[in-house]
């Protein structure tokens, strides 16, 4: 199927991405390729099967909510661009 | 060793006869390094001082008589594997000045075996990619010829087993990511069942189809380092429980009275001369004593569109945390947050990790969830299904790796789709996640092809038995690049 700017305008927001003006026609060319490519799965039958999650159909192992884990925030912290305090700093997000 | 390779099996005899020192064999692998890696670009960063202070203190543990068989030995990780101290790129802009605080399990496990890391390797960005052309850092050399690709995403790793830099490297298999550039680039690449290794520490792509694998000379130095990676680890919740055989043991297994089950479909359209390949190499099997039978993957068709609906969705969710706040690169100048998200992700991803993200996006997006992403993981139980009936018939399923040999750099770059294809014999393992090799089994054109044999779940110990008894009885995994012996 074919891609208009607005489709991919509106999937590059879902996505927190910036398309400049001059990428718009090659994402609808290669997106709109590899939406043609994927739409072959329309024609598979698949009845009432069970969509497969994991690849072993294995269910997810928890574990005992306890505390197992040392704090390492300033060890984390070490690869953030800008920290204040322990804090992660963002431009202001409520007014 | 010039021209010459050795396995991780010669070199632990030559360590424990003391013929040879970890320093020596840890200096000549920097020199071949450094010689060579300005062509072939399959390293990203290379830890020499680090590297040899280590190989000093596995000599002195050898000397006191404390080593393991491996203790010393060079190797190299991928650059997806997290490596406290060392910076771990995933070969993105995004991550081109992040340092893990610690080590992936694998990293981990391989450190403590008394492996020597001397760097980590070049790949497709966030391994993405089936020809390593989509790397920050540019495009890894097929060092059977420069002006090809070593295959991707394991480009790097494949590329330095390959021309003797390391004699084993460690890779990711989310879609055929170590057993394609283990067959382009002439060695053995394997990828054991999802869940067989934990994947904490390992950048994530896909989390329900990526797994760790190993790029080596032979099966079995596969089995050597597979033995040690594998294993229920508590930080990976999909990290299996099932205990380890012994691989090693399982290797000298006699195939004969086996079944080889080859589906009919792989050959459709295959070039002939791989083919032909394919067919000595079954050859080489009977002449063992297996049973060559036909069967059928019917929904083959359909493998690579699922994989290329399935892989997105969770690479456009997983890569969701790269936001420019907590690690990573981050744009200047954003007024607020959103701008920021933005910014930071359009300079951080390059184009085909943007596309992946938007395609994952788009086939996750309301309206159109169910036509491809639920509908995607249903054909993947199609997918399979179609696999665990053949293994009803057979012990294990063999057939081409790649539909071709080593495609020339910049031949696909513009044509995702075209790239995709290339996944077309790769990606059902991933999508069943099934164990699979790719072994050297012939030259098309003067450029090494792969046979790939996939196991049932958990079946390592078969499939690397299988190929160790196919390297017992052909030369092609000795072959040098360039085709010498």
């Amino acid at each position: 199927m074919a891609l208009t700017r607005k489709d991919i305008e509106y999937i590059a927001h879902l996505a927190r991405l910036e398309v400049h003006e001059d990428e718009i026609p090659a994402y609808t060319d290669k997106l709109g390729k590899i939406i043609g490519f994927i739409d072959a799965l329309d024609a598979a039958e698949t009845g009432d099967l069970l969509p497969m999650a994991h690849p072993l159909n294995m269910s997810q192992r928890l574990r005992p909510d306890v505390v197992t884990a040392a704090d390492q925030r300033d060890v984390y912290q070490q690869n953030a661009a800008e920290k204040e305090g322990g804090l992660y700093i963002v431009p202001r997000v409520v007014e | 060793m010039a021209e010459q390779r050795h396995t991780l099996a010669e070199m632990a005899r030559l360590l424990e006869s003391g013929a040879i020192s970890s320093r020596e064999l840890t200096e000549a692998s920097l020199a071949r390094i450094e010689a060579r890696d300005s062509e072939l670009n399959a390293f990203i960063t290379v830890t020499a001082e680090t590297a040899l202070a280590a190989a000093d203190r596995a000599d002195q543990q050898r000397a006191k008589g404390n080593a393991g068989p491996l203790t010393g030995i060079p190797i190299a990780q991928k650059d997806i594997f997290c490596t406290a101290g060392v910076a771990t790129t995933c070969a993105s802009r995004m991550l081109e000045n992040f340092v893990s605080p610690y080590d992936a399990t694998v990293v981990e496990r391989l450190n403590a075996a008394g492996l020597i890391s001397v760097g980590k390797t070049n790949m497709d960005e966030f391994a993405m990619g089936s020809s390593n052309e989509t790397s920050y850092f540019g495009a890894v050399k097929n060092p059977w010829d420069p002006a090809r690709s070593p295959g991707g995403s394991s480009g790097g790793s494949a590329a330095a087993v390959a021309a003797g830099l390391v004699p084993m490297a460690t890779g990711t298999d989310t879609g055929g990511s170590v057993r394609q550039p283990a067959a382009l680039c002439g060695i053995t690449g394997f990828k054991p069942s999802y869940g067989r290794v934990s994947r904490y520490g390992m950048i994530a792509f896909a989390s329900s189809l990526d797994q760790a694998g190993v790029l080596a000379l032979t099966a079995e130095d596969a089995a050597l380092i597979t033995q040690l990676i594998a294993g229920f680890d508590e930080r990976d919740s999909t990290c299996s429980d099932q205990p380890v055989p012994d691989y090693m043991a399982a290797l000298a297994s006699s195939v004969a009275g086996k079944k080889i089950g080859v589906p009919t479909e792989y050959f459709d359209g295959l070039d002939d001369n791989c083919a032909q390949a394919m067919h000595a190499a079954f050859d080489v099997y009977r002449q063992l004593g297996a049973e060559i039978i036909d069967v059928h993957l019917p929904n083959l068709p359909l493998a690579v569109p699922t994989y290329y609906v399935v892989s997105p969705a969770e690479a456009s969710s997983n890569l969701s945390r790269f936001d420019g706040i907590r690690f990573g690169y981050r744009a200047d100048g954003a007024e607020d947050i959103e701008s920021l998200y933005k910014q930071t992700r359009s300079v951080g991803f390059g184009d085909e990790v943007k596309r992946r993200i938007m395609t994952g996006t788009y086939v996750l997006s309301a309206g159109y969830y169910d036509a491809y992403y639920l509908k995607a993981q249903k054909v993947r139980q199609l997918i399979s299904n179609d696999m665990a009936r053949c293994f009803e018939q057979v012990d294990i399923i063999a057939g081409p790796t790649t539909p071709t040999p080593a495609f020339r750099l910049g031949e696909k770059v513009d044509d995702p789709v075209q790239m995709y294809l290339n996944d077309i014999y790769t990606v059902s393992a991933n999508l069943a996640g099934l164990p699979g090799i790719s072994v050297p089994c012939g030259l098309v054109d003067g450029l090494p092809v792969g046979l790939q044999l996939i196991g049932p779940h958990f079946a390592e110990a078969a499939v690397l038995n299988f190929a160790h008894q196919y390297q017992l009885h052909s030369d092609w995994h000795k072959l040098l690049p360039g085709g010498t012996n």
